[in-house]
């Protein structure tokens, strides 16, 4: 049965909060020079159809207005 | 329904059959934390060395997290018998009668050790693991409030002069208590506000002793009517146990012997593993289950799972009943594969309950644990055996008699003696010497332990259930109405307030318009509920209660400073006109093998009977943690004690904030303030004084008893038990929640105080604030000391005493007591 | 016939037995079921607050998938009045009734805190008995309830006056955009908000501001 990872991220231009703390937190550690942090989420599943995946994720798995998703059956990336 | 083909039946096994494996042995045995002496003792019980199963088992049950065994002959002294007591120590928690039926269940407990770990998880688990105890009793869980304890946040020291001593800004140690303190909120926030459970109050103490040791002291109260009450006893033979709520992993194996009793040193992090995860939505659906369960009358008895897991519960559950059990660890559900039956019966997986069930009850209990996703499954037996025989499938894993497992561990003698010197070092200096009155108080305002624990607070959810009348910060006690308005909604409430969900009607004129011609009516009535007295124009009933305990006037003096303790919490209660019911208290100390430990312990617990005694109050039950050392050395010895007290009603309560221009301001009560020991004392470096003078104790628990009648008839504007940072502070905390300035001036009053000082900043039990109209303060004069000091007014606080005096604006006052906001930017 | 008021309750919700309550003061309150179809009959729902299903995965996701919200969403397309509170507000958006969504804070806490609303239109079902721009003074009590929509849509809702209530000055402490509070659907029968106005239906308990939500429903009844 296909593996599929589903990786779910903010949208572009919404704030992240998440993100926005880890950003803030890296110099503090001396990581200085790292932008741009978003967190998202990790979904991992099983799928006997994995063209259903991407039904799967707007139904439930993302909520299209806010989130982006990119789907990888097997380890390669699946246009969405 | 007939008997279920496949429920688990006591099994036959030839006479003199033994469990199969090898024997660990001693070295194992010690590894596990049991001595040389109690594992002879096991070998004895048994007649044989104990198999895998076994030793885990008495590991576990012979650990001072279950068997006391170092404070148990202690705790016997305490009082635990009073009118309103209806179930004392002994059950998952006490409880005690409130009025029309209906009684309160409550008890505090630590997750100290889980928490220094992992605090997020620590202390979600610790308010998961007492919300359980309350529901296993049949009580709907309604309250929620926490004892907090950190190591310091407050950063720079200076020295006599006020010039810095030291890089100025975090240390490893202030940064390491802002994490604990900053994961315990979420983690209590995240728990309690999930489910649903309202947070009330608590609080919080920064002490250098807790840095690596600190405590988190979850404390829930349920609601239940007395004839709903359900005991955890197993009995019937014959009768089945079924296992419901989360799957079985490997979440805190040996967690509670292996964290709980020894001390915590550097490689904290390789415990990790053991943590125990919460999940309050699990935990949601279990009270709905439970309470389901027992009002539909379909349980013989109910018993959450806690420390110990499986093994606790299920031996606890059958020494109640003098009944053994027949236990098959291939029925119990897992999360994961490979558990071995040891570690089965060890889990300390969370968000689990083991209920007994005669067998034609057992399809109907599991069709409502299904209903609610929590799924049930039979996993024991009731026999007559006496023994607890674990079973792996056909396979005899363990045999025990229960009386060995429970109440055969040795009990130890401590052996007090008073350390010579303090064994704790004076703390870092953050102030001058001889600062003016207006700077130190500032100092003290925005200190960690007086600052406004709003910030805190305000991340846990106070009011969902809709009985809370006062919120944090608006009175020294929180106040709920009991039963209050929901319990119609709610099940577990029994037949008086209704089987499961009733409609009630609409409400006399709540509506001025659109509504007319709706009839006001009484609904079902006779719930004692707040509708009905409403209707009735009787007042509606409740409690209050309060939590407190501070550790640094126990490590001064083990016996005063409890008694400190304990009259704090009944002053606080008696600012809302409760009268204490009962008392829970959770014992937090070092050591206690340890010679000095021993002697705070057994002086706290002396001053604590003593205490409950002058106020009152009988313990309902409550937790020792031991053991609570860092790499420092013991944390502050802290008795914690949380009290639930009558509130005849609930409309009738003093706030902390002066109310009206025009009011008098006074000191109320029996109160003999010194500085040694002060908040003041601490910012300036002082050292832990040897010993704090006694007073009066049934003078001052009559001085609490007189303010407690004299709110409840409703004529002070507001009172405040005088804590840390003394009467002035005091006086700024009831300036700042009533958003009104004060002028005050008085003498000098407390022992040799010539400049005012002590009076100001002093501490001492037993004082109030109060204000009102003259004749309110008259009618108290009557019944304790009172002196008029000041009136309520103006935007500024302005205090003279002695040679001290101040005059500081609402806002500078406000933005100093808004430090902790800091903590959780 | 008093007025009906049905409750769903989902595994993890906190606060319908408050809604109940709540509308116990203008009708009779009944709890639906989850897994059930069947409304009961009732005239109005309060979708209340918690965390359904944990709000695992988002808040508000999976309960919106539940039988009874199918059932609501018809009843919702029917012109029946719908309110969803705090997490009822977070299914009712996953659910696609309302418009946005709702995030978590800007600061990623839970915060309870007394907040004033003002009513920005009393042209909904559940704002009628309202005065235009009163403020209501309401708990509000959440981790996740950052209202944001995009550009076009914001614009959209605004033009059609479906903002129904706004933080007032300086009250907006989650970030949501625009000082949104609560909105409506184009049919102004359902309205969702943050703040929980059935924690203010009693003097006792602090506040009782928020009963006019429910008082509306009488003037729509007397109405019909």
């Amino acid at each position: 049965m296909p593996h599929v990872r589903i990786l779910i991220r903010p949208k572009a231009g919404i704030l992240d909060p998440q993100g926005t703390a880890v950003e803030q937190a890296l110099p503090q550690l001396g990581f200085e020079g790292v932008s741009n942090v978003r967190i998202g989420r990790l979904v991992e599943l099983d799928a006997a159809d994995a063209t259903e995946v991407a039904a799967i994720c707007d139904q439930l798995l993302a909520n299209p207005l806010i989130e982006d998703y990119e789907i990888q059956v097997d380890g390669a990336a699946l246009a969405s | 329904m007939s008997e279920h083909p496949t429920l688990p039946a006591p099994r036959d096994l030839p006479a003199g059959a033994v469990p199969e494996g090898d024997a660990p042995g001693l070295e194992n045995a010690k590894a596990l934390g049991l001595t040389a002496s109690e594992y002879d003792l096991v070998v004895q019980k048994l007649g044989r060395e104990p198999v895998q199963v076994e030793l885990a088992m008495f590991s576990l049950m012979w650990s001072e997290h279950c068997s006391y065994k170092h404070s148990k002959k202690l705790l016997g002294t305490l009082p635990t018998e009073g009118p309103a007591i209806v179930l004392g120590p002994g059950e998952n928690a006490g409880a005690v009668d409130v009025g029309d039926g209906w009684t309160v269940a409550f008890k505090v407990e630590s997750h100290n050790h889980p928490s220094a770990v992992e605090p997020f998880q620590g202390a979600a688990t610790g308010v998961g693991g007492i919300l359980r105890d309350i529901f296993a009793l049949g009580a709907r869980p309604i309250a929620v409030l926490d004892a907090l304890r950190f190591g310091e946040v407050d950063t720079d020291e200076v020295d006599a002069s006020g010039a810095p001593v030291g890089e100025p800004g975090d240390t490893a140690g202030t940064r390491r208590s802002k994490f604990l303190l900053d994961g315990a909120v979420r983690g209590i926030g995240h728990y309690g506000n999930s489910i649903g459970v309202p947070n009330i109050g608590g609080d919080v103490y920064f002490e250098g002793p807790y840095e690596t040791n600190c405590l988190v002291n979850a404390m829930a109260l349920g609601l239940v009517r007395e004839e709903r009450l359900i005991r955890s006893a197993a009995t019937g033979v014959g009768n089945v146990v079924v296992l419901f709520g989360a799957a079985t992993g490997a979440d805190g194996i040996g967690g509670a012997s292996v964290l709980a009793s020894a001390e915590l040193g550097e490689d904290d992090a390789s415990k990790r593993p053991t943590v125990q995860v919460g999940d309050p939505f699990e935990e949601s659906k279990l009270v709905e289950c439970s309470l389901e369960l027992l009002e539909l009358d379909l349980l013989v008895s109910l018993q959450d799972l806690g420390a110990a897991g499986l093994t606790s519960a299920a031996s606890e559950m059958a020494s109640k009943g003098e009944v053994g059990l027949d236990l098959d660890v291939a029925l119990v559900p897992r999360r994961m594969e490979g558990l071995q039956p040891f570690e089965v019966m060890v889990s300390e997986s969370q968000e689990r309950m083991l209920c007994v069930v005669t067998p034609d009850k057992v399809d109907e209990v599991i069709a409502i644990t299904d209903k609610w996703d929590v799924h049930g499954t039979a996993i024991a037996v009731v026999t007559d055996t006496g023994s607890f025989r674990i079973f792996d499938g056909d396979a005899l894993v363990g045999d025990m008699p229960i009386p060995a497992l429970v109440d055969d561990c040795p009990l130890y003698d401590i052996y007090p003696e008073k350390p010579t010197e303090s064994i704790y070092p004076a703390p870092p200096r953050r102030i001058a010497d001889g600062l003016d009155a207006g700077a130190a108080l500032l100092a003290l305002l925005g200190s960690s332990n007086v600052a406004d624990r709003r910030p805190l607070f305000e991340q846990y959810d106070s009011i969902v259930q809709s009985r809370t009348v006062r919120r944090p910060g608006q009175t020294d006690a929180a106040v709920l109405m009991v039963p209050g308005p929901a319990s119609r909604f709610s099940v577990g409430g029994g037949d008086a307030a209704g089987a499961g969900h009733p409609a009630v009607a609409p409400e006399a004129g709540a509506a001025p318009t659109g509504a007319a011609g709706e009839p006001a009516t009484g609904a079902d009535g006779g719930t004692g509920d707040a509708r009905d007295a409403a209707a009735a124009g009787k007042p509606i009933s409740g409690v209050g209660v309060a939590i407190d305990g501070s550790g640094r006037r126990v490590a001064a003096d083990p016996y005063v400073g409890t008694i400190w303790n304990v009259l704090e919490c009944a002053a606080n209660l008696a600012c809302v006109g409760a009268e204490p019911l009962g008392l829970t208290n959770n014992l937090n100390f070092g050591n206690p093998e340890k010679p000095h430990i021993a002697w705070q312990l057994t002086e706290a617990v002396r001053g604590l009977g003593d205490a409950c005694r002058a106020v009152g109050s009988p313990v309902v039950g409550g937790n020792v943690s031991l053991y609570n050392e860092g790499t420092t050395g013991p944390i502050y010895p802290t008795p914690v004690v949380g009290m639930v007290g009558k509130v005849p009603d609930v409309s009738v309560t003093a706030p902390v904030g002066f109310a009206a221009d025009g009011d008098l301001v006074a000191i109320a009560g029996s109160f003999s303030p010194q500085l040694a020991l002060s908040e003041i004392a601490k910012l300036e470096g002082g050292a832990i004084p040897d010993g704090l003078p006694a007073w009066d104790l049934e003078r001052t628990a009559a001085a609490i008893a007189a303010v407690r009648d004299t709110v409840r008839e409703g004529a002070l504007s507001s009172c405040h038990d005088i804590a840390e940072g003394g009467l002035v502070t005091a006086l700024a905390e009831s300036v700042l929640a009533g958003g009104v300035g004060a002028t005050i001036e008085l003498s000098p009053f407390a022992q040799d105080d010539a400049d005012g000082r002590a009076s100001l900043f002093g501490e001492a039990p037993g004082g109030f604030v109060v204000s009102g109209p003259a004749e309110a303060l008259a009618t108290l004069a009557e019944r304790t000391a009172v002196t008029v000091i000041g009136t309520v007014g103006g935007g500024t606080l302005g205090v003279r005493c002695g040679e001290q005096a101040l005059e500081l604006p609402l806002a500078d006052l406000d933005a100093a007591h808004a430090a902790l906001g800091r903590l959780f930017a | 016939m008093p007025l009906r008021i049905g409750v769903p309750q989902f595994p993890g919700s906190c606060d319908e037995v408050d809604a109940l309550l709540a509308a116990g003061h203008v009708g009779d309150a009944e709890l639906l079921w989850h897994r059930d179809r069947d409304l009961k009959g009732v005239d109005a729902i309060v979708v209340p607050g918690g965390f359904s299903y944990g709000d695992y995965l988002r808040a508000g996701a999976i309960a919106g998938l539940s039988p009874v919200m199918d059932a609501i969403a018809a009843f919702a397309k029917d012109g029946g009045p719908v309110l969803g509170i705090c997490n009822g507000f977070q299914v009712l958006c996953a659910a696609g009734l309302l418009p946005g969504a709702l995030l978590q804070n800007a600061d990623r806490r839970f915060v309870l805190r007394q907040v004033e609303l003002s009513v920005e239109t009393t042209d909904t079902d559940w704002t009628s008995a309202a005065e235009p721009g009163q403020l209501l003074s309401i708990p509000a009590k959440h981790q996740s309830g950052r209202w944001w929509a995009p550009s076009e849509l914001h614009a959209e809702i605004a033009d059609q006056e479906q903002i129904v209530f706004r933080y007032a000055a300086g009250g907006n402490f989650n970030g949501s955009l625009d000082d949104v509070a609560g909105v409506c659907n184009e049919g102004r029968n359902v309205v969702g908000l943050m703040p929980h106005p059935e924690h203010a239906v009693d003097p006792l308990t602090g506040s009782t501001d928020g009963l006019v939500l429910f008082r509306s429903l009488l003037q729509g009844a007397t109405n019909v």
